[in-house]
């Protein structure tokens, strides 16, 4: 109702000639953000938290909607047929938008989809249900070990962050686990708190998330994290690993440059709001700042660390 | 407790619950905008609010849209919201003979009725009953799709065969577009939009609307019986007799409906079906079901609110949501810096009580809300040319599955799968197996794939499969439906006479 409401005062105020948009004052009307995933999920809550700075930084709102489908391909394939004016923008994930294209054809490529701002990401993480008998990293490594094939992780889709840390914690640590696909990261870890996984391949958000219901062993930071200070991160145990799901802001393909920048530094804004970090951090976000100006840079860095592992999915 | 009770009743959290109600149904009453819809748009103003009183607004927006679905369900044979779904089945014959001002009576008093017990199960009884959502794992949702399915062949009124052509039909069309587990894309014929498959608000519009809106133009009688006397109000006394004597049913349903909007993913249609499936099984005049039974949309109603309170549990004790809008609400709760997991129940219990009591008060102020406008709803869709209410309903089909995701491409969806349900119609082939086929395929395939690769994890497959007491349990419901529905009976019948 809202959205449609102020689709056409917008509408209304353009025919009627009241401005012609351009980059020096933008976003000089609502801005739609479109999440390609379900509501409820990471993606989402994130933008949520964006939207209550949103209009203090711009002076505008943000009307977020949601386009869910293949593990966000629904969503990032359809980009280019939006206006490239900067007024529609979408939340993108990586790895998901290099894994996707790379391993089948999904009807979009990386660089259709490359952000003006990369802002958090949240660090892959291995948790159990309390009551389960590994107590730390090794005795998951020693089972795993000793019975090749028969620990079960739970993550969020196929293709996805999650599989892809399964994927390269197996390479990392040499052993044989099976990787179970679920709808999100929720089912997954209502599969690991119901017992029916072995292990969660998640996000250091779902172990905050389930609060003392679980046991997180391993996160993949640099450093240990304030919400979880007894939890060591993967380079304190040894093996040097920091990954997660990265979430980014991208605008259709052919967007003008200076528009591309003027909402980088809108992003960048928002992530300088002490209020937003800190909700962002007691969740377990942890942000990071990649402009536009270093975006191609990171995502040749991403493409190749994620080739190895990319690699190992195209076989299975 | 009592300061929540009294906190839920200020003026402020009363008229947002008032407001709730009357907006949700209003949404819930068109067909397209559901309860998700209608929870995502208006989560932001309640940045704004206090946070008892924004999950008050957004519970009570919810439940409104919930019950809004029974409307277009009975009186224009479309489900407003998925969970509507089974309304339909009676709700419609009855408007059809003339009752439609009873079904909409029954249905409210239905809502009323269930939405009440969901919400007190999730007032005391929260955490111990958040332990279902637990125990279902990937084999218990391949089950329990299977014996959503095995509601067909109660569903399909005897031409059983035909059925399961359609449920055939449906499954196949849920194989659409990349799968859930394993990402293969199949059936697209390259067309991206197809990637995340079919989606099931236009297909639900378009199965149902648009063969009711083919008949209605080539037909020349009245898209409503209109019986002789005028309009006899709201018909409560009768409709409460109705209620009285179909007390069982009505607790039964609410609690079907409470228990499975715990198991996160299943959702108002199931629990709909399911109760539906149950009030026919027990019923002692099986066969007036889907001709317009009382009994049919009291099930279908009772149960479909209840998931409300139901799906609250998972989602406030675990965090984890128990129907799609309780994603959006999760979020708003993170908004709002409220942690969700056991300890919300002791350290924030005063937000968590009072927005239990703003739920109740919300389901319980549906009561008059629900009559008016149904009253009024009915009264517009019996007194209108059909020269009006044909194209109006038409605009209204096209607005609803655009508006989901503002996608052209669902409006062709809609209009291509509603001439071919008409097709079929024509034919035999009824829209509820298709439809049930279509939201029950990927929780099946889902749950099957999981369960295969646990399974062979733990090298037992068949244990993983047929081993697993919950999964029995529902093994011997799917028998049980399947004994009483007309499958094995003719069979039988026509064994006898030789």
């Amino acid at each position: 109702m809202k959205r449609n409401l102020r689709t056409i005062v917008v509408t209304v105020a353009l025919a009627l000639g009241a401005s012609v948009l351009n980059a020096e004052d933008y976003p000089a009307k609502a801005i739609d953000y479109i999440i390609p995933y379900n509501p409820g999920g990471e993606s989402d809550v994130t933008a949520r938290f964006q939207e209550k700075f949103w209009s203090d930084v711009t002076g505008q709102d943000v009307v977020i909607s949601y386009k869910p489908g293949a593990g966000g391909a629904t969503a990032w394939s359809q980009l280019g047929g939006f206006d490239a004016d900067g007024y529609t923008i979408m939340n993108v994930n990586f790895p998901h938008a290099i894994l996707q294209p790379s391993i089948k054809d999904v009807g979009y490529q990386t660089e259709d989809v490359t952000p003006v701002y990369v802002f958090h990401y949240t660090p892959d993480a291995i948790v159990v249900r309390a009551d389960s008998p590994h107590q730390t990293l090794q005795d998951v490594i020693d089972f795993a070990k000793d019975n090749p094939g028969a620990l079960t992780f739970g993550g969020s889709g196929t293709n996805s962050a999650n599989h892809l840390a399964a994927v390269r914690f197996g390479q990392m640590a040499d052993v044989k686990v099976t990787y179970v696909p679920f709808g999100g990261s929720a089912p997954a870890m209502a599969a690991v708190l119901g017992g029916q996984i072995g292990a969660g391949m998640t996000y250091t958000t779902q172990g905050v998330k389930a609060g003392d219901q679980v046991r997180v062993l391993a996160i993949a930071t640099e450093e240990r994290l304030d919400i979880f200070p007894d939890v060591p991160t993967f380079k304190e145990l040894g093996f040097d690993y920091v990954a997660g799901a990265y979430r980014g802001v991208t605008v259709p393909a052919g967007t003008p440059d200076d528009v591309r920048e003027k909402l980088s530094d809108v992003i960048a804004s928002i992530n300088d709001i002490p209020a937003f970090q800190a909700q962002m951090q007691e969740n377990g976000y942890v942000l990071v700042d990649v402009p536009n100006a270093e975006m191609v840079d990171w995502i040749a860095a991403r493409k190749a660390d994620y080739a190895p592992g990319i690699e190992t999915l195209k076989g299975n | 407790m009592l300061d929540a009770l009294l906190a839920a009743l200020s003026l402020e959290n009363l008229t947002l619950a008032f407001l709730g109600v009357l907006v949700g149904t209003i949404i819930g009453a068109l067909p397209g905008l559901s309860a998700t819809m209608a929870v995502a748009v208006l989560v932001p103003f309640t940045f704004t609010m206090d946070p008892s009183s924004g999950l008050i607004v957004l519970g009570a927006i919810y439940t409104g849209a919930i019950y809004g679905g029974a409307y277009s369900a009975i009186l224009v044979n479309t489900p407003g919201t998925p969970a509507a779904i089974a309304t339909a089945m009676d709700g419609f014959p009855m408007a059809k003979r003339g009752d439609g001002d009873l079904a909409v009576t029954i249905s409210c008093l239905g809502s009323v009725a269930g939405g009440t017990i969901g919400a007190l199960a999730l007032l005391f009884l929260a955490p111990p009953l958040s332990q279902i959502a637990l125990s279902f794992g990937p084999i218990e949702y391949f089950w329990l799709a299977i014996f959503g399915l095995s509601l067909i062949a109660t569903l399909s009124r005897g031409a059983t065969l035909l059925g399961l052509i359609g449920g055939a039909i449906g499954l196949l069309l849920s194989c659409v577009g990349s799968a859930v587990v394993g990402g293969d894309v199949r059936y697209t014929f390259g067309q991206t939009a197809l990637l995340g498959g079919i989606p099931v608000i236009p297909a639900l519009i378009g199965f149902y609307c648009v063969p009711v809106l083919i008949e209605m133009v080539i037909r020349p009688e009245a898209h409503l019986e209109q019986r002789a006397e005028r309009m006899r109000g709201f018909r409560l006394i009768e409709a409460l007799g109705l209620m009285w004597r179909s007390k069982v049913n009505v607790i039964r349903s609410a609690v079907v409906g409470t228990a499975v909007g715990i198991i996160p993913a299943a959702g108002g249609s199931v629990a709909g079906l399911v109760a539906y499936s149950e009030a026919r099984r027990t019923s002692k005049t099986p066969e007036e079901f889907g001709k317009g039974a009382h009994d049919g949309v009291i099930a279908s109603e009772a149960s479909n609110s209840a998931t409300v309170g139901g799906g609250f549990i998972p989602t406030l004790v675990l965090g984890i949501p128990g129907t799609p809008p309780d994603a959006i609400i999760l979020g708003a709760l993170l908004v709002q810096g409220i942690r969700t997991g056991p300890q919300l129940f002791t350290q924030q219990a005063d937000i968590v009580f009072t927005f239990t009591f703003g739920l109740l008060i919300a389901t319980l102020l549906m009561l008059p809300t629900g009559l008016i406008i149904g009253r009024y709803a009915y009264r517009l869709i019996v007194s209108i040319p059909k020269t009006a209410l044909a194209p109006a309903i038409a605009f209204l089909t096209i607005v609803g599955s655009f508006a989901i995701e503002a996608n052209t491409f669902h409006v062709v969806i809609m209009v291509t799968l509603g001439i071919i349900g008409w097709l079929l119609a024509r034919v035999g082939l009824e829209a509820s197996p298709i439809v049930l086929g279509l939201i029950l395929g990927p929780i099946a395939e889902a749950g099957f794939v999981q369960g295969w690769l646990i399974g062979g994890a733990q090298e037992d497959r068949f244990g993983m499969f047929f081993g697993q007491p919950i999964s029995l349990g529902i093994m011997a419901m799917t028998m049980l439906t399947l004994m009483s529905s007309g499958l094995f009976k003719r069979k039988a019948q026509k064994e006898q006479p030789s």
